[in-house]
C-alpha cells in the first residue's frame, strides 16, 4: 500500500515537473529568440504590402491588491487597439498590444518593462500605478522609449522628458479641489480624512492644504488613517464633527469613502462631502445604500453615465466585452491609446523606426496635438508631460452623477 | 584534518558556483545574448540570495524563527538611501558612495538586531518570531509616516506631513512619508551584487565553521547541555542574530540602490516578504547555505520566466512551490529519492554484474 502511494505520488510529481519543464522551455526559448523575432519583424516591416506592425506595451497590476486598476486599463486599452485595427490602424500600421503584470511593485514593474523590451516594444502605455511608474520611467528614459501613463499621478512619475500622462497629477487635483471649494464658496471650515500610507491620498492632501490657505478655507481637522486601519472611521468623523466642519474632503478611494459615508450617517453627522477621482465607483459599491451618497461632490474627469456620444459608445462596448461598467482608469487608458494614435499620426511614425527615433518624434508631436477624449475635451500637453484639461466637478443626484 | 578539508571543500564549491554564475552571466551579457529581462533581474537575484543566506543563519544555524527579516532589510534600505541622497553631490564616485552607504545600512540594521536581541533572545520559545513579526510591521509603518527634510539649518523631522517640516525654500525633502524616497542614485550593479553575495557567504560559512559557530549550533541542538559546558547562551544568540540582521541590511542597501524609487509597501518590506525569504530558506533546506542560495535564485526567476502564461503564472508558481516542498521534505518522497537515486541504481547494477 505504502509503495503504491509513493508510486502514485511520484507519478504526480513527475507529471508536474514535466509540466513545468515544458512550460519553462517556451519562455526560455522566447528570450533567446528575441533578436530573431526582431529580425523577422524588420523583414515584415520591410514588406510593402502593409504598413507593418507597431508594438505598444502596457504595464500594470493584474494581480494583487491594485488589480482592479490594472485590469481596467488592460481591458480598455485592448478595446481601443481593436477599434483602431478594425478602422485600418495607425497610418496603415496594425497595432499590437501586450500587457504585462507588475503586481503594483516597482521591482516587478521593471521586470515587466524588460520583458516588453525583449518582445520588441516600440512605445509604452503605462504604468498604471504611481510608484512603479516612477521606477519604470527612470529605465525608459535611459533607453529613450516613449512612455505615456494613463493614471500614474505622482509628480515624479513623469519626471523624465520621455514621459507624459493622461490623468491629472496629484498636486493638480488637490489645488483644483481647494480652488473649486473656495471659488464656489461651498464651505470655509473643512475637515480632511486621508490615507497617510497612500501616495495618491497624501499627495492630494498636501497641495489641498497649501492651496486652502490661499482660498480662505480653514482646515479644522486633518485626520489620517493607514492601509492597515481602514475599516473604522468613527474616531476621525467624531473629531471632524467636534471641530465643526461644514465639509469633509475625502482625497481617498471609494471603498473607504463608502464606509465613511455610512458611519457618518449612523452618528448623525451630516456635512457636505467632497472628493477627487478616487471616489468614482462609489455608486457601484456592493451593499452600500446609494441614498447616503446624495449630494457628494467629486472632481473627476470621467463619469460612466455621462450623456455624450463618445462616453456612451465606450461604456456600452466595454460592458458588452468585459461585463462591467468601466471606471476612470479604463477611460484614461482608452484615451491613452487614442492619444498615442494622434501623436503617431502627427509625427509620421512608421513601424520600422527604432524605439529611440519614435520617442524623439513623439516628444515633439505630443506638444503639438489637441485631443478630445473621454476624460476631457481639447487636451493639450506641455513638454514636461503634464496634460492641460479642465477638471470636471460632478455631484451625485438621485443616484447618478450630474455635472455641477 | 580530513574533516576540515571537507568543510573547506564544501564552502569552496559554494563560492565556485557564485563565481561561475557571475562569469557565465558576464560572458552572456558582453556578447549580447542576454535578454533585457534577465539583465534587469540580476541585481534583485543577488538581493534575495543575500537575504536567504542571512536568514538561514538565524533559522538554520541558530535555530530561532524570525518573521521580520524584511524589517531589517527595510532599515538598511532606508538608512542607506537617505545617506546616498544627502551625499549625492558631496561624493561623486558611485562605488565609494555605495560602499559608505553599505556601511551605514549594515550598521543601522545590525544595531536594530542587537536592540531586539538583547531582551528577546534571553527568553526561551517562540518569542523571537512574535517580536520580529511586530518589528517588521512597526518599521514599515514608521517609515510610512516619517517626513525627513534637509536644508541649510540641518535636518527636519515630522510625523505629520511635508508642510510641517517648515524648511527653508532651498530645502530638500528626503523621505516623503508614504511616497518614500525618490531619486536616490542607482549605484548598485551586478558586480557589486555578486561581491556582496560572496562577502555574505564568506561571513556566514566562516562563522559556521568557527569555534563561535560550533557554540551557536550547540545552543540550537541542546540549550541545557551547551549552558552546562559554559557557553554564554545570550551572547552567542545575539551575535548570530545581529549578524543575520546586518546582512539583511546589506541586502536592503543593494535593493535601495537598484531602483530610483524606494517605498515601504506591504509587498516589498512587509510580512509577505519576510515569509517569502523564509520560504527560500525552508525550500533550500534549513541550515544549508548553498540550498537557500539556489532556492532564492530559482524562486525569483520562476515567476518571471512564466510570464508567457499570463494569468496562470501565479497558479503554476504555487503548484511548483508545493510540488518542490513535497519532493524535498515529505518522508515518502525522501524514501523514494533514496531508493531510486542515480548513484544507488548505478551501484546496484554494478553488483548485479558481479
Amino acid at each position: 500500500m505504502k509503495k503504491l502511494l509513493s508510486l502514485a505520488m511520484a507519478g504526480v510529481l513527475a507529471f508536474s515537473v514535466a509540466a513545468c519543464g515544458s512550460n519553462d522551455t517556451p519562455a526560455a526559448s522566447d528570450s533567446n529568440a528575441a533578436p530573431e523575432a526582431a529580425e523577422a519583424e524588420d523583414a515584415e516591416a520591410a514588406a510593402p504590402a502593409e504598413g507593418g506592425v507597431l508594438k505598444i506595451g502596457g504595464i500594470g497590476p493584474t494581480t494583487g491588491g491594485a488589480a482592479v486598476y490594472g485590469l481596467a486599463v488592460m481591458n480598455a486599452a485592448n478595446l481601443a487597439v481593436d477599434e483602431i485595427n478594425a478602422a485600418g490602424g495607425i497610418n496603415g500600421m496594425k497595432v499590437e498590444f501586450q500587457f504585462e503584470d507588475d503586481e503594483h511593485d516597482a521591482e516587478k514593474s521593471v521586470n515587466a518593462y524588460n520583458t516588453l523590451k525583449d518582445w520588441g516594444m516600440q512605445m509604452l502605455m503605462g504604468t498604471v500605478t504611481s510608484t512603479p511608474c516612477t521606477a519604470v520611467v527612470a529605465k525608459s528614459a535611459g533607453d529613450n522609449v516613449f512612455q505615456l501613463t494613463p493614471s500614474g499621478s505622482a509628480v515624479e512619475s513623469i519626471a523624465q522628458p520621455n514621459a507624459f500622462r493622461v490623468c491629472f497629477s496629484d498636486p493638480n487635483q488637490g489645488a483644483a479641489s481647494a480652488q473649486y471649494i473656495g471659488e464656489n464658496k461651498i464651505a470655509t471650515k473643512v475637515a480632511v480624512i486621508y490615507d497617510s500610507s497612500d501616495v495618491y491620498s497624501t499627495g492630494i492632501y498636501e497641495t489641498f492644504a497649501a492651496e486652502a490657505a490661499n482660498q480662505g478655507i480653514e482646515i479644522v481637522a486633518a485626520e489620517a488613517f493607514t492601509a492597515d486601519s481602514k475599516t473604522d472611521f468613527s474616531v476621525q468623523l467624531q473629531k471632524a464633527n467636534e471641530a465643526g466642519a461644514e465639509l469633509v474632503f475625502l482625497p481617498i478611494y471609494y471603498t473607504e469613502a463608502s464606509i465613511i459615508l455610512t458611519q457618518a450617517s449612523t452618528m448623525n453627522f451630516d456635512p457636505k462631502f467632497f472628493g477627487c477621482d478616487g471616489l468614482d465607483g462609489l455608486l457601484a459599491v456592493e451593499n452600500f445604500d446609494t441614498a447616503l451618497a446624495e449630494g457628494v461632490m467629486l472632481l473627476t474627469p470621467f463619469a460612466a453615465d455621462a450623456d455624450d456620444a463618445a462616453t456612451k459608445s465606450f461604456v456600452s462596448a466595454y460592458q458588452e466585452k468585459f461585463g462591467d461598467i468601466p471606471n476612470q482608469f479604463a477611460a484614461d487608458a482608452y484615451d491613452a491609446i487614442y492619444i498615442i494614435k494622434a501623436a503617431a499620426e502627427k509625427a509620421g511614425i512608421t513601424a520600422d523606426m527604432s524605439a529611440s527615433d519614435i520617442c524623439e518624434a513623439m516628444k515633439t508631436a505630443m506638444t503639438e496635438i489637441t485631443v478630445d477624449g473621454l476624460t476631457g475635451a481639447g487636451i493639450t500637453w506641455s513638454a514636461d508631460g503634464e496634460p492641460s484639461k479642465d477638471p470636471k466637478a460632478v455631484v451625485i443626484n438621485n443616484g447618478a452623477y450630474t455635472a455641477m | 584534518m580530513k574533516k576540515l578539508s571537507k568543510t573547506t571543500k564544501s564552502s569552496l564549491i559554494t563560492y565556485g558556483i557564485v563565481v561561475f554564475a557571475y562569469i557565465f552571466c558576464e560572458i552572456f551579457m558582453r556578447t549580447g545574448h542576454m535578454s533585457s529581462l534577465l539583465k534587469g533581474i540580476l541585481v534583485p537575484l543577488c538581493v534575495y540570495v543575500v537575504l536567504a543566506v542571512s536568514l538561514n543563519l538565524t533559522v538554520g544555524i541558530l535555530g530561532e524563527l524570525s518573521l521580520g527579516h524584511a524589517g531589517f532589510m527595510c532599515v538598511g534600505a532606508f538608512a542607506s538611501a537617505v545617506f546616498s541622497k544627502c551625499m549625492m553631490e558631496t561624493i561623486t564616485v558611485p562605488t565609494l558612495r555605495f560602499a559608505l552607504a553599505l556601511l551605514v545600512g549594515v550598521v543601522c540594521a545590525g544595531v536594530c538586531g542587537v536592540l531586539i536581541g538583547i531582551p528577546v533572545l534571553r527568553l526561551r520559545g517562540d518569542y523571537l518570531a512574535i517580536v520580529t513579526l511586530a518589528f517588521g510591521e512597526i518599521i514599515k509603518n514608521l517609515v510610512n509616516v516619517i517626513y525627513l527634510g534637509v536644508d541649510s539649518n540641518g535636518f527636519h523631522v515630522s510625523m505629520k506631513d511635508a508642510m510641517s517640516l517648515q524648511m527653508e525654500p532651498d530645502g530638500l525633502v528626503i523621505i516623503k512619508g508614504a511616497q518614500g524616497i525618490t531619486g536616490a542614485p542607482t549605484d548598485s550593479n551586478f558586480t557589486i551584487g555578486v561581491v556582496l553575495v560572496l562577502i555574505t557567504l564568506v561571513v556566514v560559512t566562516n562563522l559556521v565553521h568557527s569555534r563561535t559557530g560550533r557554540a551557536i549550533m550547540a545552543i540550537r541542538d541542546n540549550r541545557i547541555a551547551a549552558e552546562s559546558i559554559g557557553i554564554n547562551i545570550t551572547k552567542y544568540k545575539i551575535l548570530a542574530f545581529s549578524i543575520s540582521a546586518a546582512l539583511a541590511g546589506a541586502a536592503g542597501v543593494l535593493y535601495a540602490h537598484n531602483l530610483s524609487t524606494l517605498t515601504a509597501l506591504p509587498k516589498n518590506f512587509g510580512y509577505n516578504m519576510s515569509i517569502m525569504i523564509l520560504v527560500f530558506v525552508v525550500l533550500g533546506g534549513i541550515g544549508s547555505i548553498r540550498g537557500s542560495m539556489i532556492a532564492a535564485v530559482v524562486l525569483t526567476l520562476l515567476p518571471e520566466l512564466l510570464r508567457s502564461l499570463n494569468e496562470y503564472r501565479m497558479l503554476i508558481y504555487a503548484v511548483v512551490l508545493i510540488a518542490t516542498m513535497i519532493f524535498t521534505w515529505s518522508p515518502s518522497a525522501i524514501g523514494f529519492r533514496e531508493r531510486y537515486s542515480p548513484a544507488k541504481l548505478f551501484h546496484k547494477r554494478e553488483k548485479g554484474v558481479q
